[in-house]
C-alpha cells in the first residue's frame, strides 16, 4: 500500500493550476460564440465533464474486469472508486447540462439532448450500483457481483445511446437543435486545456478517495487484530 | 509414503470485509482417511467446509483439492433440495447434473438403504427433518464421490438415522476421504485418522 | 455440447414442474397484467393519441416480467438448492440458461393473456409489434435472470431488483414501442436483436461470477 503523498500533492497542485488557467482562458481569452453568446461557455465545462465521466466508468469497468480475472481485493476498491468518481461527474454533467439548457432555451430539462438523457439513464444505473453494493455483505461475493454490474454499465452506454436516438424519432421530436459550436483556434485551445484540467482533477479525486479507502480498510484490520 | 494428498491447505484464512472467520489453518488430507473438525459455534467450521467443496474462497493462503467438482459430495446445514419436488425427482435432477451412470438403479438403491423408498413419491416438503437429512445424504452419495464433506451430519437424525449414517460412514471410510465437522467427535472415534480443532478468531 | 443442452433442459424442466406444483407465480403474473391494463384505461385521458396505449402496454409487460423475475430464484434459496446446482460438475452458465428459458416460458404465457386483452381494450397489434414483444421478452428474461440472481444475494432484494433492472430495460422498451408504432419497425427489431445478442452473451459469461465466491 503506497499513499505516495508527495506525488499526489504535486498532482493536486498541477490540477489546481490547470483549472485556474482554463478558467482564465474560458472567461477572458476565448471569444464569445456568435450564435449563443455567453451561455455557450458552459460547453467548455460541460463536455469535458461528460467525457471524464465516461472515462471514469470505463476505468471502473476495467478494474472490475481485473477483479474477475484475478482475486485482487485491491481491484475491487479501485473499481468502486472509479465508479464513484464517475457518478459524481455524471451528476455534474446533468447539472451543467441543465444550466446550459436554462441559459440557452429557458428550460431546465430537454429530452432532445441525447447526451443528457443518456446521463440520466446512467445516473439511475450507477445509483443502483451503490444500492447493490451496500446491500451485500462485504467479501468476495460482493466484489464479484459489483464487478459484473460495473461491466454491464459500460455495455449499457452505447446500447442506451442508440436506444435514445431511436426513441427520438417517435417520442420527442427535436424542438431545440444545437449544432456543435464552430470553434476558432482560441476556443479549441481553451477547450483542450479545460478538458485536461478536468481529467486531471478527476484523477486526483480518484487517487485521494482510493487512498482514503485503503487507509480505512487497513485501520479496520488493525483494530480487529488488536482486539484479539 | 502411502496415499497421495487429496487436500492440501496452507495458512488458510477467511475474512468477510473486516470480520475474520478463522485464523490461519494448515492441514493435509490423504486420499483415504477421516478428518474430524471440531470447534465451538462460530469458529468457522462451516466456512472451512464450504471452502473445501468450493462454495467459498479463501481470503489468504492456498487450498489445493486434487479433485474436480463431480468427485466431491457435500452435506451442509441446508439440505440442498427442492421442497416441492419428490425425493425421486430431486435425485433424478442431481443424478443428471452429476452424470451418474445407471441413475435409476443407483437412486433406488440409495433410497432403500436410507429407508426412504416408501416415501420416494412424496414431496420433500412433507418430510420430517430426519427424513430430509437422510435424503440429503442420498444426494451427496449419489455420484459415488471420492471425498465426502459433511457438516454436522448427525444433527437432524434420530437414533435409527444416526445408526444408518454411522454404518454408511464406516464402510465409506475404508476407501474414501471424509471430512466431518461435528459436535459429537465420539461418534466418529473408530474412523478418525486426523483431527482439527478450530478456535474463535 | 449435448450434455450442456441436456443440463439446460433438465434445469428448465425442473422450473416448469415447480411452477406447476406451486402455482404461485404464473397466476399472479396473469392477474397483475390484466389489472394493470384496466388501471391504464382509467389513467389515459380521452384525447390521448392511440400511440400512448402502446407505451403503456410496455410498462405493463416490464412490470409483469419483474414480478416473475423476483420469484424466479426463490426455489433455489429455500433449502439451499442453489449450492447444489453450483457444486455440480455442469457448467454454471447452464443454470442461468435453464432459468432464463423457464422464466421466458412464463412470460410468454402471461403475454398470451395480455396481448389479446390489450387488443380488445385498446389498440390492434400487427406482426411487427408481436415480433417486438417476442424479442424484448428474450432480452428481459436473459438479463433479468442474471440481475435477479444478483439481487437474491442481497438484503432488501425485493426492492433492489427493480432498481437494478429498470435502467437495463429502457432500451427494450424503446425497441418494443418503436416496433409497435413506427413506420419502419425493422430498425427497432434489429436493435432489439442487437440488445439480445449483446446482453445474452454478457449474462451467459458473467453468471458464473455472480453465484460463486
Amino acid at each position: 500500500m503506497s499513499i505516495a503523498k508527495p506525488s499526489l500533492t504535486a498532482l493536486a497542485s498541477v490540477a489546481a493550476a490547470l483549472v485556474t488557467l482554463s478558467a482564465v482562458l474560458i472567461f477572458v481569452v476565448a471569444p464569445e460564440d456568435a450564435d449563443q453568446g455567453f451561455s455557450q461557455k458552459i460547453f467548455y465545462v460541460h463536455v469535458p465533464i461528460a467525457l471524464t465521466a465516461y472515462a471514469c466508468f470505463g476505468l471502473g469497468a476495467w478494474k472490475a474486469y481485473r477483479v474477475l480475472a484475478t482475486r485482487g481485493e485491491r481491484y475491487d476498491l479501485e473499481s468502486y472508486t472509479g465508479v464513484h468518481v464517475g457518478t459524481i461527474f455524471g451528476v455534474l454533467t446533468l447539472v451543467t447540462g441543465a444550466i446550459w439548457a436554462k441559459a440557452s432555451w429557458g428550460v431546465w430539462w430537454t429530452w432532445s439532448s441525447n447526451q443528457l438523457v443518456l446521463f440520466l439513464v446512467l445516473f439511475l444505473f450507477y445509483c443502483a450500483y451503490f444500492m447493490l453494493r451496500f446491500s451485500v455483505e462485504p467479501g468476495s461475493r460482493r466484489e464479484r457481483i459489483s464487478a459484473v454490474y460495473a461491466l454491464f454499465g459500460v455495455a449499457l452506454i452505447p446500447v442506451s445511446f442508440f436506444a435514445i436516438r431511436l426513441a427520438n424519432d417517435f417520442i420527442h421530436p427535436t424542438v431545440f437543435t444545437r449544432d456543435g459550436p464552430q470553434m476558432t483556434g482560441e476556443m479549441f485551445f481553451a477547450f483542450c486545456v479545460s478538458w485536461a484540467s478536468i481529467t486531471l482533477l478527476a484523477y486526483v479525486m480518484y487517487r485521494v478517495e482510493l487512498a482514503g479507502k485503503r487507509i480505512d480498510a487497513n485501520l479496520r484490520e488493525l483494530r480487529e487484530a488488536l482486539q484479539t | 509414503m502411502g496415499e497421495p494428498l487429496l487436500i492440501r491447505a496452507a495458512a488458510l484464512e477467511k475474512r468477510y470485509g473486516s470480520r475474520t472467520v478463522f485464523r490461519p489453518v494448515s492441514f493435509e488430507v490423504p486420499g483415504r482417511g477421516t478428518l474430524v473438525v471440531t470447534g465451538p459455534n462460530g469458529s468457522g467450521k462451516t466456512t472451512l467446509l464450504r471452502m473445501l467443496v468450493g462454495l467459498a474462497a479463501p481470503t489468504r493462503g492456498t487450498l489445493d483439492v486434487a479433485l474436480d467438482r463431480g468427485r466431491v459430495g457435500y452435506v451442509g446445514h441446508e439440505p440442498i433440495l427442492y421442497r416441492e419436488l419428490t425425493a425421486l425427482e430431486n435425485l433424478d435432477l442431481f443424478g443428471r447434473l452429476y452424470r451418474v451412470p445407471e441413475r435409476r438403479e443407483r437412486i433406488g438403491m440409495l433410497l432403500e438403504r436410507f429407508g426412504l423408498w416408501d416415501v420416494r413419491g412424496e414431496r420433500v416438503g412433507t418430510y420430517s427433518r430426519g427424513m430430509t437429512q437422510r435424503l440429503a445424504l442420498c444426494r451427496a452419495l449419489l455420484h459415488d464421490p471420492e471425498l465426502l464433506v459433511l457438516d454436522e451430519p448427525h444433527s437432524a437424525l434420530d437414533e435409527d438415522g444416526a445408526a444408518l449414517l454411522d454404518a454408511e460412514l464406516a464402510s465409506l471410510a475404508e476407501a474414501r476421504a471424509l471430512v466431518v465437522a461435528t459436535h459429537e467427535p465420539a461418534r466418529l472415534e473408530p474412523l478418525v485418522t486426523q483431527r482439527l480443532a478450530l478456535e474463535h478468531a | 455440447m449435448s450434455t450442456y443442452l441436456a443440463d439446460v433442459a433438465a434445469l428448465a424442466h425442473k422450473d416448469l414442474k415447480l411452477e406447476l406444483r406451486a402455482r404461485d407465480t404464473l397466476p399472479a403474473m396473469l392477474l397483475f397484467v390484466l389489472s394493470t391494463l384496466v388501471v391504464f384505461h382509467f389513467a389515459l385521458p380521452a384525447d390521448a393519441g392511440e400511440d400512448a396505449a402502446y407505451g403503456l402496454l410496455w410498462v405493463a409487460l416490464v412490470f409483469t416480467a419483474l414480478l416473475g423475475l423476483a420469484r424466479s430464484w426463490v426455489p433455489e434459496r429455500e433449502a439451499g438448492a442453489l449450492d447444489g446446482l453450483v457444486l455440480a460438475p455442469s457448467d454454471r452458465s447452464a443454470i442461468w440458461l435453464g432459468k432464463s428459458l423457464a422464466t421466458l416460458a412464463f412470460l410468454f404465457a402471461a403475454e398470451l393473456v395480455a396481448l389479446p386483452a390489450f387488443v380488445v381494450f385498446f389498440e390492434p397489434l400487427d406482426a411487427a409489434a408481436l415480433a417486438g414483444v417476442a424479442l424484448a421478452s428474450i432480452g428481459i428474461c436473459t438479463v433479468g435472470s442474471l440481475v435477479s440472481a444478483m439481487a437474491a444475494a442481497a438484503r432488501g432484494r425485493e426492492v433492489l431488483l427493480p432498481l437494478l433492472f429498470l435502467p437495463l430495460a429502457i432500451p427494450l422498451v424503446v425497441g418494443g414501442v418503436g416496433a409497435s408504432i413506427s413506420e419502419e419497425p425493422g430498425t427497432y427489431l434489429a436493435f432489439l436483436g442487437l440488445y439480445d445478442a449483446v446482453f445474452a452473451i454478457l449474462s451467459w459469461a458473467a453468471f458464473e461470477y455472480v453465484v460463486t465466491e
